[in-house]
């Protein structure tokens, strides 16, 4: 039986003038999967995620995102997905609960899904002494597993999560990929980027960008395969060597 | 020093690389210089007053005449009742009334006396108060001419001299207020949020853990705005003595000097507010909300300082606008030179130091 | 409309949670309204006069008498020396220089005709000419007293013109009383405008407008929850500058409408408001949004006919005058707290400050944008 699509592009492009940031990327991504989006700094991945979640529009190509379309239907994807930006994105000055509860509050949970969803979220999180803490105040490994929780409150068909682990110690980022896991298990679709090598064999299938194209696209096992690697890292460097841009 | 240079640099990049906030630091003082330069002024020109002339006759007309001459005015005759002129005041239509009662000729010469009522909105007391001696000087000027000859007595003349600005322009008084309001504000302004957005950011620690005199980080944050300014200042000049026939009398140098403390004292305000608090909107809340009011009105420019309330006149004291303020006419059209305004600049300088050597104790190495 | 009422709950807890920006909100604008108004008297007193008198006779002493029994003037120095006073001129010390010459006794007693000169620092020229006018005005009752004591009594006095003035809503010319109403409403623009623009862009700066634009949450429903908190913050230092400072300091009641005046106050919040919306489109950083409010702010104050008449404008600052909310609403306040105005004298101001909702609040719509 053919698995269900959730992302679909087809030569999917973003300019910025003369700059082509997302040149022709194509892939698809199935219902459950969780999907590594790779690629050096400046490669172009967190403008193709943009598109992807409605806050940019292309110039050129195809996509939908959970069979709505990134040109005409961006608020009712917004209804469908979660996100987690690079930059941490919570209220720093709200307390822990006051964060869930509003975001929970603007996807339209109901008051008593609203506390359900929230003491279920602090106990599987272990926050109850900081309930009332501002989240200014958190250390960052908790805040991002919080912001990850907070994207997922609403039961999303799918998340896009950039470069989410960022900055924190490793004991942390596998913590937050159990959190990951859960929610793939409840059906919930991954789209994560990241530049931790690790990370992408944690993947089920992963992408690679390298100056605005889409270079690869398999399983961590077939990819390492192809290039003849021990490792993600060096297929990294072997798909990267060419690269003409520079990080930023 | 080479290491100081770098940090100056990278300011200079902060500012130049961002051009929406550079248009807004050259662009919105030569506006501003215009805009207030030209349009501001304390005259009360072309207001609209009405003449209620019940009387109709020869000396009524002849003084109304002379009104209606008069710049100050613009004139319409109407018979309106005291109610209908409180209707007009409510409205806003015009602001003063004339009023000739019945038989104001016959009054005047057959029996000596005449009576002309002048209704004021006093609502707004300077323009009432303004408006009706305009009126009353017409008047007693009139009286002159009115009465026969023969009965004239003898005469003091008086010859009056302007001085400095015969013409009496708003200019010459908004002009060095503008200055001062302008290079003060928008150095305090600038150099406050520039450090406290890089507190808000967590950049302020890298560079304070770098080897480097943490001090002088602070410094090189001041210098880019410190030139910025200067130039301000160079366009302001230029606009206002050619678009506005502004005169320098004095000592260019001595204004620039003046203007390099003020923009000092401005910096090191900026600094010790920074220093005070740690999110950019308290910063602007401080060097906006606290200071434009105060700045407008202790400068002087808008309103004569001996006319406030002695509590009043010792705050506005610790404003170095006010200094400036005194400098700048004194070099700039009183032509006047280092002898007159020595104890000013002294006073400004006295404020500069006294603001770095509170900002750098209160300036915490170790953020908290 | 349930997501209006989280981000409602949301955008009240971050203000209120900042007890020193609320604090500075509500605080400053009262503590200057109470002091500013005091600072801003035109009245024209304790002009400074130097007085330079070369003829030191009863007539020159009476004259000088007069000049400072007026009560107007404040005698700077008096000497013989023009030089002299003229420094005293220069330093600022005096804004007059009265000189009276040699002979002037005399050239009046056998000529019937005598001279003064008059050197006045005209660099303020309002001050210039309001002080001369007062002193020309003492020597012109000087010199109805000589006459009058040089005339015999046979011979019938002149005919003289009686002026009346009657001063209108404000018998006593209280200044403050004109300056409150102005100050308290260009005081709670600043704090609109401010916040406004600063608070939208401060979440752009940080980076949860993001977060918020992946939500469903509709455009107009993120921009109602924030103009909503800063109306009410606005109403609230309103009131307070009005009921509270303008009362209890001032004395100042309203002699018109309450309820007219809060209808205007509701609709100017909402145009100023959208002035901070727009503004905040229009910039990446607060830094940015800062410059733009602070030179948005001041022409706006200083072009409204607070400080200075409207009437003496060049023509091209009274068409930008006329398109500042400010200027309205100041005219309005004036009106109806001072003249008692009623609606059908205000009405065209209604519909001026109703467009200037309408036009900014709906060109930030437009400008404010979820996707790029």
């Amino acid at each position: 039986m053919e698995k269900e699509i959730v992302i679909s592009a087809h030569k999917l492009t973003k300019k910025f003038g003369d700059f082509i940031a997302t040149n022709e990327i194509t892939f698809k991504v199935y219902a459950g999967e969780i999907f590594g989006f790779l690629g050096a700094n400046g490669a172009g991945k967190t403008t193709a995620m943009k598109m992807l979640c409605g806050l940019s529009i292309p110039s050129a190509g195809e996509a939908t995102i959970a069979g709505f379309d990134v040109y005409r239907e961006t608020e009712k994807i917004k209804q469908n997905i979660g996100y987690m930006s690079q930059k941490f994105s919570l209220y720093e000055d709200l307390t822990v609960v006051e964060n869930i509860r509003f975001f929970g509050g603007i996807y339209g949970l109901s008051n008593k899904e609203l506390k359900s969803k929230s003491e279920a979220l602090i106990k599987t999180l272990g926050l109850e002494k900081e309930v009332d803490k501002l989240v200014g105040s958190l250390p960052l490994g908790w805040k991002q597993k919080l912001a990850f929780s907070v994207a997922i409150l609403h039961e999303p068909k799918i998340v896009f999560l950039d470069e989410p682990t960022g900055g924190v110690d490793p004991v942390t980022r596998r913590q937050f990929w159990d959190l990951i896991y859960d929610a793939s298990d409840r059906g919930i679709t991954i789209f994560v980027t990241t530049h931790y090598m690790d990370e992408a064999e944690y993947c089920d299938r992963v992408s690679m960008m390298v100056d605005g194209y889409m270079k690869a696209l398999d399983s961590p096992e077939n990819l390492k395969k192809t290039h003849g690697a021990a490792t993600m890292d060096e297929v990294f460097f072997d798909l990267a060597r060419g690269a003409q841009r520079q990080g930023d | 020093m080479k290491q100081f240079k770098a940090f100056v640099r990278k300011e200079f990049y902060h500012v130049f690389r961002d051009p929406k906030t550079l248009l807004l630091l050259f662009g919105m003082p030569i506006a501003q210089i215009i805009l207030f330069g030209f349009a501001l002024t304390n005259e009360i020109k072309n207001s609209k007053i009405v003449i209620v002339d019940y009387a109709q006759d020869e000396a009524s007309r002849r003084i109304s005449e002379k009104i209606e001459a008069s710049a100050n005015f613009e004139v319409a005759q109407k018979l309106l009742s005291h109610r209908e002129i409180e209707e007009a005041f409510k409205s806003g239509t015009i602001k003063m009334a004339v009023v000739f009662p019945n038989k104001f000729n016959y009054h005047l010469n057959h029996e000596g006396k005449a009576q002309i009522q002048i209704i004021a909105d006093a609502s707004d007391p300077n323009t009432a108060t303004t408006l009706s001696n305009y009126a009353n000087a017409i008047i007693k000027d009139c009286q002159k001419s009115l009465v026969p000859a023969g009965q004239k007595g003898l005469n003091i003349n008086t010859e009056v001299r302007m001085i400095y600005n015969p013409e009496l322009k708003g200019v010459y008084n908004f002009v060095p207020g503008v200055m001062a309001l302008v290079l003060l504000l928008v150095g305090v302004l600038m150099t406050s949020v520039s450090i406290v957005r890089e507190k808000e950011m967590g950049t302020m620690e890298v560079l304070l853990v770098s080897p480097f005199n943490p001090l002088l980080v602070i410094v090189s944050k001041a210098i880019p705005y410190f030139f910025l300014s200067l130039i301000n200042l160079t366009i302001i000049l230029i606009l206002s003595s050619t678009l506005m026939e502004m005169p320098i009398n004095g000592s260019l140098f001595l204004l620039y000097f003046a203007s390099s403390i003020l923009i000092l004292t401005a910096l090191a305000l900026g600094l010790l507010i920074s220093n005070s608090t740690d999110s950019q909107q308290a910063a602007m809340l401080i060097s906006l909300m606290a200071m434009l009011m105060p700045t407008l009105l202790f400068t002087g420019f808008l309103f004569p300082l001996e006319n406030m309330p002695m509590p009043l006149q010792i705050v506005a004291n610790f404003l170095p606008s006010k200094w400036y303020y005194i400098i700048v006419k004194s070099v700039m059209i009183k032509g006047l030179g280092w002898a007159s305004v020595w104890k000013e600049i002294l006073i400004l300088m006295g404020m500069t130091t006294f603001l770095v050597v509170l900002s750098v104790k209160k300036f915490k190495i170790r953020l908290a | 409309m349930r997501s209006l009422l989280f981000l409602l709950r949301k955008e009240f807890k971050q203000i209120f949670r900042n007890k020193s920006i609320l604090a500075m909100i509500i605080g400053m604008p009262i503590i200057q309204l109470l002091i500013m108004p005091l600072a801003a008297d035109f009245e024209i007193k304790n002009i400074k006069i130097s007085i330079v008198d070369h003829d030191r006779s009863v007539y020159s002493k009476n004259l000088i008498d007069k000049v400072i029994a007026s009560g107007y003037f404040q005698l700077n120095d008096y000497s013989t020396s023009f030089e002299q006073s003229f420094q005293q001129f220069e330093a600022n010390n005096s804004d007059l220089v009265l000189e009276i010459p040699q002979h002037f006794e005399r050239d009046l007693v056998k000529l019937q005709e005598g001279s003064l000169l008059l050197a006045v620092n005209a660099i303020n020229g309002t001050n210039a000419s309001v002080g001369s006018a007062y002193l020309s005005n003492i020597i012109g009752q000087y010199n109805q007293e000589l006459r009058k004591q040089g005339l015999s009594a046979s011979i019938a006095m002149p005919a003289t013109i009686e002026v009346a003035t009657l001063n209108w809503f404000n018998p006593y010319l209280n200044y403050p009383f004109f300056m409150v109403p102005g100050i308290l409403v260009s005081l709670v623009t600043m704090v609109g405008i401010y916040m406004c623009a600063l608070n939208i862009v401060k979440e752009k700066e940080v980076g949860t407008i993001e977060q918020i634009n992946v939500t469903p949450i509709k455009k107009h429903h993120f921009i109602l929850g924030k103009l909503i908190p800063f109306w009410v913050i606005g109403v609230f230092v309103f009131s307070l500058g009005l009921l509270g400072v303008a009362r209890v300091a001032y004395g100042i009641i309203p002699v018109g409408s309450m309820p007219l005046l809060y209808s205007y106050l509701a609709i100017f919040l909402i145009a100023i408001l959208g002035i901070g919306l727009l503004i905040s489109t229009y910039s990446q950083t607060q830094q940015q949004a800062m410059s733009l409010a602070f030179f948005v702010i001041m022409v706006f104050i200083l072009l409204s006919g607070l400080f200075t008449p409207i009437d003496s404008m060049p023509e091209w600052a009274k068409v930008i005058a006329n398109l500042n909310p400010l200027t309205y609403f100041i005219e309005v306040m004036r009106m109806i707290v001072l003249k008692g105005s009623g609606f059908a004298q205000i009405k065209s101001h209604f519909l001026a400050m109703i467009a200037f909702a309408i036009f900014f609040n709906g060109w930030a719509i437009i400008n404010y944008k979820k996707t790029s």
